[in-house]
């Protein structure tokens, strides 16, 4: 495969979905076959660009508060004083990442009733568990010659993780965040189940009306948004990797 | 979250606190003292009142039940052993456990059956208390796969035990059962059939697929990439998408209609779960035949085996482990993803999920997430038990 190649395909991916977006009309014509007694082919009940942008803002609010907590928690129990805290927070990780978005998401409805919120807390919860699991790995593999070389320096305990332990684990972090984000974008879909604003509610009504030009629509957006967000981060990722200078699987 | 330090008190004894149990101390006496422990609704949708511990349960049980959390609460605040701190989190566990149905029956007007009482979040929450309790005491005595199998079973026995004894009959989750037991076992069934199902093709069909993408290079990648494609795609909209292919097929192909593929309903629902599970299983076992020793190879071609004696008496049972491994992931992903089949019609437990949504009836919503994140919590630690047998055994008998 030429090199060039996947970038042209992400590129002519961005097009489309910025065409598809501003003028949907536009493919009216390629998604009409897939309609039954004149239904409308468009979604009707709002703006698919207002729909994807609300989709993007829960994602994002949910990821950043997800890195934050989760990435301060990864650095708490690698100090010495929050090492008692280590192995349990290993197997809530574990036990975590066995709960079902789908039930998160509605149990949550009773604690903070129906629309955004219990989908934002279905999407923290959900991408705190990669994000930590990977913080906690890039913290506690660094190399030892490196925290070596820190201590010999005379770098306090802060300065050792403000400038060697976490631009060090940036990727691996980076990667956590990314898987995070992409079973976000998946679970925010789900959030229109509790009348949450996001393209799940264009999937979702193509579910009720059996109109499956509506479900193309709605799925495909999400499709392509997750793959080229996926690919950005990765990009991002390989940068710091290398700057880094080490290697991420 | 910052531990107490270690204290003196006026004799000079020291009092040592366990960081963890300052924690778990802190909820559960907010949990026990400021929040409600019990919901008292006149019917199944109304707004509920909020009842507390010492109201929700008779005159001598509610002080009972204090007393019991205080002492367990306790034994996590203070540096004690661990044995000590596993009856304590049992039995803090098992009264809490006995005393939501009996705070069920107390508050329940006699005769009347609209009325709906279901535990509230001062009860979830000591309940969430006392797990950490526990699974920070699990975590800590390192036990090993039998016995962490053998503390499943207990705890799934005695929550059966509660079930068929009916104390928790005049909970509101349970008055929910009643109302549907036939079609909670049909959607039940329906749920495990779905991700086990979904799981026994990907395997059948995965496991060859990654042997050969370890043995033909060219492939893999493009292999993977697809694989990987599929797995961004959001679950909702892949199992939208089905719809389309599959009616096409149900209606060019009579015979795949006569077998039941349908564009709604379980088929879409299976063919997804089963694209979701490809990934895992695939990649697995390229990783798993990869990290097969080079030298366990030369030997057993300098034995003269075949490929074929090399595939299945060599790199397969070495690479068990880590394909197991991607089997894990596959069986707790699908039993969660299973819910969302409800959306096209496939049924699962989410059929109660939605249902409960759509009718704002948390009970219901609760009849359908909390068996589902039991049979994926209960599926992840059977797994994670044989995972580590076989891994050991592996050790064990290559002592490379």
């Amino acid at each position: 495969m030429k090199a060039w190649l996947p970038a042209l395909l992400r590129l002519a991916l961005v097009v489309l979905l910025v065409a598809f977006l501003t003028n949907p009309g536009w493919f009216e014509p390629l998604l009409k076959p897939l309609t039954e007694n004149n239904a409308p082919v468009i979604y009707n009940q709002g703006s698919l660009l207002t729909l994807t942008l609300l989709h993007l803002r829960i994602v994002l609010i949910a990821t950043m508060a997800a890195t934050i907590v989760a990435v301060a928690l990864a650095i708490l129990v690698t100090r010495p004083a929050g090492a008692e805290f280590l192995p349990l927070s290993r197997s809530l990780v574990n036990i975590g990442q066995t709960f079902p978005p789908v039930a998160v998401l509605a149990l949550a409805v009773p604690a903070v009733g129906f629309g955004e919120k219990p989908t934002l807390i279905a999407l923290f919860l959900y991408g705190l568990l990669p994000i930590f699991e990977n913080a906690l790995t890039g913290l506690t593999t660094l190399p030892a010659n490196v925290m070596e070389a820190a201590r010999g320096a005379g770098m306090t305990g802060w300065q050792r993780l403000v400038k060697v332990e976490l631009p060090l684990s940036a990727p691996i972090i980076l990667g956590g965040i990314r898987l995070s984000v992409v079973i976000g974008l998946a679970t925010a879909t789900i959030g229109s189940t509790v009348a949450a604003k996001t393209l799940g509610e264009v999937i979702i009504a193509g579910l009720l009306s059996n109109n499956l030009a509506f479900i193309l629509q709605g799925g495909l957006i999400v499709a392509a948004l997750a793959v080229l967000i996926y690919d950005g981060l990765s990009a991002v990722e390989r940068y710091t990797a290398r700057r880094m200078g080490r290697e991420t699987a | 979250m910052r531990g107490a330090p270690e204290r003196l008190t006026g004799e000079g004894v020291p009092i040592r606190f366990d960081k963890l149990g300052v924690v778990i101390a802190v909820i559960a006496a907010y949990a026990a003292f400021a929040a409600p422990f019990a919901t008292f609704r006149a019917n199944r949708i109304v707004p509920g009142q909020a009842r507390s511990m010492l109201e929700a349960l008779p005159a001598a049980t509610g002080p009972l039940l204090l007393a019991i959390v205080v002492v367990a609460a306790l034994v996590a605040l203070f540096k004690t052993p661990l044995l000590l701190r596993l009856a304590a989190s049992a039995a803090a566990l098992a009264a809490l456990a006995l005393l939501i149905g009996v705070a069920g029956t107390f508050l329940t007007p006699t005769g009347n059956t609209f009325a709906r009482i279901s535990p509230a979040s001062g009860f979830w929450i000591l309940i969430f208390a006392f797990t950490l309790l526990l699974a920070d005491v699990l975590t800590r005595l390192e036990l090993s796969p039998w016995a962490r199998v053998g503390v499943l079973v207990v705890a799934s026995a005695a929550v059966a035990l509660l079930l068929i004894s009916g104390s928790w009959n005049d909970l509101s989750i349970l008055k929910e059962y009643a109302n549907r037991a036939d079609s909670f076992w049909a959607e039940g069934s329906k749920h495990v059939t779905l991700a086990l199902g979904s799981l026994l093709a990907a395997v059948i069909i995965g496991l060859p697929l990654g042997i050969l993408c370890h043995r033909v290079e060219r492939l893999r990648a493009s292999v993977l990439n697809v694989l990987n494609i599929i797995q961004t795609i959001p679950s909702i909209a892949l199992f939208g998408l089905l719809i389309a292919p599959l009616g096409w097929v149900a209606t060019h192909v009579p015979a795949a209609a006569a077998l039941g593929i349908r564009g709604i309903g379980t088929a879409p629902a299976f063919v997804a779960l089963f694209l979701y599970s490809l990934l895992p299983v695939v990649a697995n076992t390229v990783v798993g035949l990869a990290g097969v020793p080079r030298a366990a190879n030369d030997a057993a071609r300098g034995m003269g085996m075949t490929d074929r004696q090399r595939l299945f008496g060599v790199e397969f049972p070495l690479a068990f482990p880590v394909i197991l491994t991607g089997i894990r992931i596959v069986l707790v992903q699908n039993i969660g993803l299973a819910t969302i089949a409800a959306l096209i019609g496939g049924g699962g437990f989410g059929v109660f999920v939605f249902q409960g949504v759509g009718q704002t009836a948390m009970d219901l919503v609760l009849l359908g997430a909390v068996p589902t994140v039991a049979l994926a919590f209960a599926a992840a630690i059977i797994l994670d038990a044989v995972i580590e047998m076989t891994a050991t055994r592996r050790r064990e008998a290559s002592p490379a």
